[in-house]
């Protein structure tokens, strides 16, 4: 399945791009997804994660056309 | 009800005068208004600070923003809800963002307001990115309160 990945902010700029685009098997989780994603580079402990622009946590299972974020603590206001 | 990303600078009180204005279903009805404005410093985490830049997550940002709206209007009964947020490139002095709510009575619309920019502030997806005189940073967490 075909899942559109984002990041965004301190996080991208670290990893050097702002999109990418992946294939995974059904079920996978968030946490999966980057750990496959950047296998030498541990998940920065404050990240926040969403799936199609909501919430979710790192267990979350994702499904095919899933577009999934990673960014820092957000400081608008 | 409306809630609005901007690019350019905007005035809140200009704003806020024009949009209740044009809610004539208000009139008769409001007994208090609460309104928060927040404004960008020109010193932060002991820097001068000389721009800043506000990302956001375009689609999520508007949709966190609508929910903080209409989920404090169902909680405290708010007559209407305004909400503008700046993005892109920021000077000192320019406003960030501008929350103001409607409501009969001044308990609600003080919680009301409140809550919406505590919301605001932890959920909805915006990042700051200052310059300073030593290069520019990321802002790590936002201040608690």
């Amino acid at each position: 399945m075909s899942i559109q990945v984002k990041y965004f902010a301190s996080l991208r700029d670290r990893l050097g791009r702002a999109e990418d685009r992946f294939s995974a098997a059904e079920g996978t989780t968030i946490a999966e997804l980057w750990a496959a994603l950047w296998p030498e580079i541990p998940l920065p402990p404050n990240t926040l994660t969403a799936v199609n622009m909501e919430y979710a946590s790192l267990q979350q299972p994702i499904s095919d056309g899933d577009e999934v974020a990673f960014f820092p603590p957000v400081t608008g206001g | 009800m409306r809630v609005e990303l901007r690019e350019t600078p905007f005035e809140p009180l200009a704003e806020l005068g024009r949009y209740q204005t044009d809610q004539h279903q208000l009139l008769g009805q409001y007994g208090a208004t609460a309104i928060f404005i927040g404004t960008m410093r020109d010193y932060n985490q002991q820097t001068m600070v000389s721009q800043m830049t506000l990302e956001h997550y375009p689609g999520m940002t508007e949709r966190y923003l609508r929910r903080i709206a209409e989920t404090a209007s169902r909680e405290w009964s708010l007559l209407d809800a305004l909400v503008i947020h700046r993005v892109g490139e920021l000077q000192p002095n320019d406003p960030i963002v501008l929350v103001a709510v409607w409501s009969a009575h001044r308990a609600a619309a003080f919680a009301a307001c409140r809550w919406m920019m505590e919301e605001l502030k932890s959920k909805a997806p915006f990042w700051k990115r200052e310059d300073t005189v030593a290069g520019w940073r990321w802002i790590e967490h936002n201040t608690p309160g």
